[in-house]
């Protein structure tokens, strides 16, 4: 139990933005027309690749002789980066048909 | 961690917040995605050129060409992929960011320094990253026709004990402080087992809700690895998609009338419904060819257009745009029922018809349509099923009962077009095609559709 509390008090600033977070996340979402449904859970899809920061910073702190390390970051960013640019630019590609119409 | 590089991670997340809130409004959809794609693309090239460690530049060649790979494959798939393959490829995407995610957790697992919360976060990393990967895959794999629905015994027990041994297996590892790499490569592995045998047993017709679930996961993967490096953009960005995510899963299950847990434990689809269901529906239908339904469409004021996966599979979406103007020549009037979950995910019709360039105002939506369906001389069905089928209304021991569907079957004509008598995705036969007032159009939709242009053509 203290130490949940020691937890909680060391890391409140963290948890106040966790919290924050959530909300912003749910009320950005609640009444999207269920046209935009798939665009958006696209779109979302393509911030989840946000992961490819975490795969740099490994690649960054590996020691050059760290060929696992080296190696499975390799692999992170590469699947990263195709989350986040492929996500991106399919969500565009679809947008820019409803646009088109216009 | 420089100044500068903070300034930009702020950035970054405030263009993810605002990218995600104009995703959400149709006139600002396409620069909201901009937006957040150039706050992430700023997040990327900060960390790597305004970080504070050494590099050697080895790393940052491999670096160079990881991103170089990576955004190429990306790009292309992107770039390639038809329209109708679209929620396959949202979950291929997803189950990479999840596979990134896990990677990472493993990494730092052997940089780790043995304190309890780092150790928590590398453990949970993995566990998610894993089953998000594995789980994502299957998905996929369903969505494509690779995978069927296999259902162990009694798997709902099995999956539940797996994964509370998951949960127990990592909790040991922090607590017991536990070195062993072998250990981490065990929960590595089971969590994969988890998400291939938590996703298999869903019927594939809920796989878009699976996606979505799948979806938030990726984003809270993301968020723990936020915490472990104190990194706000990722923290906060995954938080954002995680909760984004999750209520746009509760949405989906909302339009099919199901909770989330009945999609997951429900079997949706199983056996022994399917033999429940079919029992009720008897009769003979009426069979029609492309000249006599020309002849009903041509005469009819009021044509109501119902477009379903079908049509997609088909490749039809332009020639139904053809038919819809060869009619409105004729002044009949016509429009398209949509429901919210045609196609294979909510929204995916709108896109399909959107890429032939079919009028936005003539998508009608379910609860505006519905009314209009008393008036209506004729309504088409185009490769839709389960989304027409009045079990929905009248069968309580269906597996749609309770579903808001489209209530063609009040129109004064139906027209069918269905490749065969075969069952909708959701595996359940139609009284709709045993309606008196029903004729089945029988052959695949494109060219079934390309033959009534032309006979309405000639007349």
């Amino acid at each position: 139990m203290n130490e949940l509390l020691e937890f909680i008090s060391n890391n409140l600033e963290l948890i106040y933005i966790l919290i924050l977070a959530i909300f912003i996340g749910v009320e950005l979402i609640k009444n999207v027309p269920s046209v935009l449904h798939t665009p958006l859970m696209s779109g979302a899809n393509a911030l989840s690749g946000v992961v490819i920061v975490g795969a740099l910073l490994v690649m960054l702190q590996a020691d050059p002789n760290d060929y696992l390390a080296l190696g499975l970051g390799f692999v992170a960013v590469v699947l990263g980066i195709i989350n986040v640019v492929g996500g991106f630019a399919v969500t565009d590609r679809m947008l820019q048909m409803f646009k088109k119409r216009k | 961690m420089s100044i500068t590089l903070s300034i930009i991670y702020l950035i970054s997340t405030i263009t993810f917040v605002i990218g995600l809130k104009m995703l959400g409004h149709p006139e600002t959809a396409k620069k909201g995605n901009f937006i957040a794609a150039v706050g992430m693309v700023l997040a990327i090239i900060g960390t790597i050129f305004l970080h504070d460690f050494t590099v050697s530049n080895i790393n940052y060649i491999l670096i160079g060409a990881a991103l170089f790979v990576g955004s190429l494959i990306g790009w292309l798939i992107a770039m390639k992929v038809e329209m109708t393959k679209m929620p396959e490829l949202v979950s291929l995407f997803n189950g990479f960011g999840g596979a990134s995610a896990m990677l990472i957790g493993l990494v730092e697992y052997g940089n780790n320094s043995g304190d309890i919360a780092q150790t928590s976060t590398v453990i949970a990393a993995i566990i998610i990253g894993s089953i998000t990967f594995s789980g994502s895959l299957v998905a996929f794999g369903k969505l494509n026709g690779s995978l069927k629905d296999i259902r162990l015994p009694k798997y709902n027990l099995i999956n539940n004990v797996l994964f509370l041994g998951l949960v127990a297996f990592g909790a040991y590892i922090v607590m017991g402080g536990a070195s062993s790499t072998l250990l981490i490569y065990a929960l590595l592995f089971a969590s994969l087992i988890y998400g291939l045998l938590f996703v298999f047993p869903i019927g594939g017709a809920d796989m878009p809700v699976v996606i979505s679930l799948l979806n938030s996961l990726t984003g809270i993967a993301a968020a723990i690895t936020g915490v472990l490096y104190g990194n706000m953009v990722m923290l906060v960005g995954g938080i954002l998609v995680g909760s984004a995510g999750l209520i746009l899963t509760f949405v989906m299950c909302e339009g099919m009338n199901r909770s989330l847990s009945n999609v997951i434990f429900g079997a949706f689809g199983g056996d022994a419904v399917v033999a429940g269901a079919t029992g009720k529906t008897g009769g003979t239908i009426k069979k029609t060819t492309a000249s006599d339904s020309a002849v009903l469409l041509n005469y009819a004021n009021k044509v109501v257009i119902v477009p379903g996966y079908g049509l997609a599979v088909a490749q039809a979406q332009h020639v139904i745009h053809e038919l819809e103007q060869v009619l409105t020549e004729k002044g009949v009037d016509v429009s398209y029922a949509i429901h919210p979950v045609a196609g294979r995910m909510p929204g995916h019709m709108n896109v399909l018809l959107a890429e032939s360039n079919v009028d936005y105002d003539k998508l009608i939506e379910m609860d505006d349509i519905n009314p209009q369906f008393p008036n209506t001389d004729v309504v088409l069905v185009v490769g839709a099923n389960d989304v027409v089928n009045p079990a929905a209304h009248n069968d309580p021991s269906s597996p749609i009962y309770g579903m808001p569907i489209l209530d063609v079957e009040n129109s004064k004509h139906i027209i069918v077009n269905k490749r065969t008598m075969n069952a909708g995705y959701a595996g359940i036969q139609n009284e709709l095609f045993f309606n008196t007032k029903t004729s089945m159009l029988f052959g695949d939709a494109k060219s079934a559709l390309t033959e009534l242009v032309s006979e309405l053509k000639n007349m």
